[in-house]
């Protein structure tokens, strides 16, 4: 048993390294043939600095106001212009990376665990869990998603932690339910079969065996959905849910630029609009680019 | 066909339960109590227990949710705090306001997308193609009410074309005598163009706004689903034989191709009824997306569960019609039926 055992091991280490070879050599193609998977990556790597270590190198303090330097057009002392309280618009774009991303990675960590793991649980053992799991999806389904999480966060409280629930809650349908179409194409494989020959529990096969050989697929559906969580996490701080000023978050500050825009004052809005922009385009193009990589038949 | 009809409708059953149950668990959710809270801040202890009875918050779960559904049952939704009025009757008098951007943005949007995907499928990897891709990809990163500032800047402060953001009319007009509650087809039922062109010109730019946020599902299912139609064999079959290239496309592929578009038409919808509320904040549309958020703000709560009880009730009522168009325009899920 323990000889069969290495020697099995021994053969999937062997048929292993060309693969993880190939694999490489894939994610280059990938990359090489499609140069914005690699502008998306580019881009991706500034979000996450700007995230990391943005609020020590800002040149302003985002919350300092000065009332001698409001509603200043872009300059050389500051870049992105001043608002109505003569905030430094530069500053508040960049310090504000960190909260939207934490909420928006929060937030998809959240739905990755509920979601992800009701959906295996679906797909493997079906029947009633699988009952139970769909039915809670298309419940939710039934919803105008947006709609849906302005009634959650109405009804749990006006905080930022409600509005990553809420994101969460609307996202669970999708991942379910890739889950579950994923988990239950393996549940009689190959693998599968083998580790219930040898002893091991369900719960352990579904969490061992299921889902990493899943995680590719998740991984996908977790970055493009990371752009839809920033959106939609955006879209309630702009109708003043969440968020409370003056904390510096894009949604609020495109919120508090509105009024501008009538009277030509551009900036306070654009600048972090377009922050926003970029940060969901930027995970589009990184889930399309994935998918590529991880599923090359679904290729659009 | 009434089968099918009537079979449909069944289905629809289990989501309105689920509906009605999780707008109900919503309210039941309010942080802290909700009796102290209806009362108000200045209430006595008394005070709260008898708005408590009074709301008949001192009974089961089970009991009240009872008195839930038999209150839906009565259209009642109760009132809105702020204002006083019953929810239902605001709701009613805004919904035309919203149902009109939606359904004006909705037919924008299939107005471009739909001969953009053709065209990016039948000349494929031209230039066309390509602009069909930039504009779903860059569609979908857009957030919505950034995009209706954009516009406003341009159109109403740059160049000075539309009308300032201010709601369905201009001050100097009044609104069309009420048949629809449609200001476009009312004014144009009345004669009366003048009003026609006003409320035209104010519904442009939200319009746009919803138009660019929708046209990338749109643009790209048609796009996917004519490709596959152009490779399949009756296309073949219709070259073969000599018909020319209008006729295969547009008789033979463009037909077969909607079918998959009409099914993307339910996640359409549910992202526009969602970018609806954020549209009518930036261009202070008097719907019921505006409604909902002002209701927000103040903590009001009915109108909240209301709009949203509305909104979902339409949705899943949309999603029963574009089943049924489905079975009108492809014969098979008739016969399946």
């Amino acid at each position: 048993m323990n000889e069969s055992a290495s020697v099995i091991r021994q053969a999937a280490a062997v048929a292993e390294k060309p693969q993880q070879n190939s694999m490489l050599r894939h994610a280059r193609y990938v990359v090489s043939e499609n140069p914005v998977t690699g502008f998306a990556f580019a881009l991706f790597t500034l979000i996450a600095l700007c995230a990391l270590i943005g609020p020590y190198i800002v040149p302003h303090d985002p919350l300092a106001s000065d009332t001698a330097a409001t509603l200043r057009p872009p300059s050389f002392a500051h870049w992105f212009g001043t608002d109505a309280l003569g905030r430094d618009i530069f500053s508040r774009v960049v310090v504000a990376t960190r909260l939207d991303f934490l909420i928006a990675l929060t937030s998809v960590v959240l739905v990755f665990a509920m979601g992800g793991l009701a959906g295996i649980a679906a797909g493997y053992f079906g029947g009633w869990t699988d009952r139970i799991v769909s039915r809670v999806a298309d419940t939710i389904m039934a919803f105008p998603l947006f709609v849906l999480a302005m009634g959650i966060v109405a009804a749990l409280g006006n905080t930022v932690t409600n509005i990553v629930i809420a994101t969460a809650i609307i996202n669970f349908p999708l991942y379910a339910r890739v889950a579950r179409a994923e988990a239950n194409v393996r549940r009689e494989a190959g693998f599968v079969l083998a580790a219930r020959l040898s002893g091991n529990t369900e719960f352990r096969i579904l969490l061992l065996h299921i889902l990493p050989n899943i995680m590719p697929i998740m991984m996908v559906q977790i970055s493009l959905t990371m752009g839809y969580a920033i959106l939609n996490a955006a879209g309630l701080s702009f109708i003043g849910l969440g968020v409370r000023p003056p904390t510096p978050e894009w949604g609020i500050m495109v919120a508090e630029g509105a009024g501008n825009i009538i009277s030509g004052e551009w900036w306070i809005a654009l600048f972090p609009g377009a922050a926003l922009m970029l940060a969901v385009f930027c995970f589009n193009l990184l889930g399309d680019g994935l998918r590529d990589l991880v599923d090359p038949q679904r290729r659009t | 066909m009434l089968g099918l009809v009537l079979k449909r409708m069944l289905l629809v059953i289990p989501n309105l339960i689920g509906v009605v149950i999780i707008t109900f668990l919503l309210t039941r959710a309010l942080p802290g109590d909700p009796a102290a809270y209806f009362a108000g801040p200045a209430a006595t202890k008394e005070a709260i227990e008898q708005v408590r009875a009074k709301l008949g918050l001192d009974k089961p779960l089970i009991v009240q949710f009872g008195q839930y559904v038999s209150d839906l049952g009565h259209l009642n939704l109760g009132n809105s705090l702020t204002t006083g009025q019953p929810v239902l009757t605001e709701l009613k008098n805004r919904l035309p306001a919203s149902a009109e951007l939606t359904l004006f943005g909705l037919i924008l949007s299939m107005a471009i997308a739909v001969p953009l995907g053709i065209l990016a499928a039948v000349r494929q990897g031209s230039w066309i193609d390509h602009t069909c891709r930039i504009v779903a990809t860059s569609g979908v990163s857009l957030p919505v009410f950034f995009t209706g500032l954009l516009l406003v800047y341009a159109f109403y402060f740059l160049l000075g074309w539309a009308p300032a953001p201010l709601g369905r009319l201009d001050v100097f007009f009044s609104p069309p005598p009420q048949i629809t509650g449609f200001y476009l087809i009312d004014s144009l039922l009345n004669r009366d163009l003048a009003t026609f062109r006003a409320s035209l010109s104010q519904l442009l730019l939200p319009g746009f706004t919803l138009c660019i946020f929708s046209l990338a599902p749109i643009a790209r299912m048609t796009r996917a689903s004519m490709l596959a139609v152009l490779a399949s064999d009756f296309v073949r079959t219709a070259r073969a034989s000599g018909l020319k290239n209008r006729t295969v496309i547009i008789t033979y592929a463009f037909r077969n191709a909607m079918l998959p578009v009409v099914t993307t038409l339910g996640m359409v919808f549910s992202f526009l009824l969602g970018a609806n509320v954020l549209v009518e904040k930036v261009f202070a549309w008097p719907g019921i997306g505006s409604y909902a958020v002002e209701a927000l703000i103040a903590s009001d709560f009915a109108p909240v569960q209301g709009f949203v009880l509305t909104m979902a009730i339409m949705y899943v009522a949309l999603n029963l019609a574009i089943d049924m168009l489905y079975g009108i325009i492809d014969p098979r899920v008739r016969l399946e039926g």
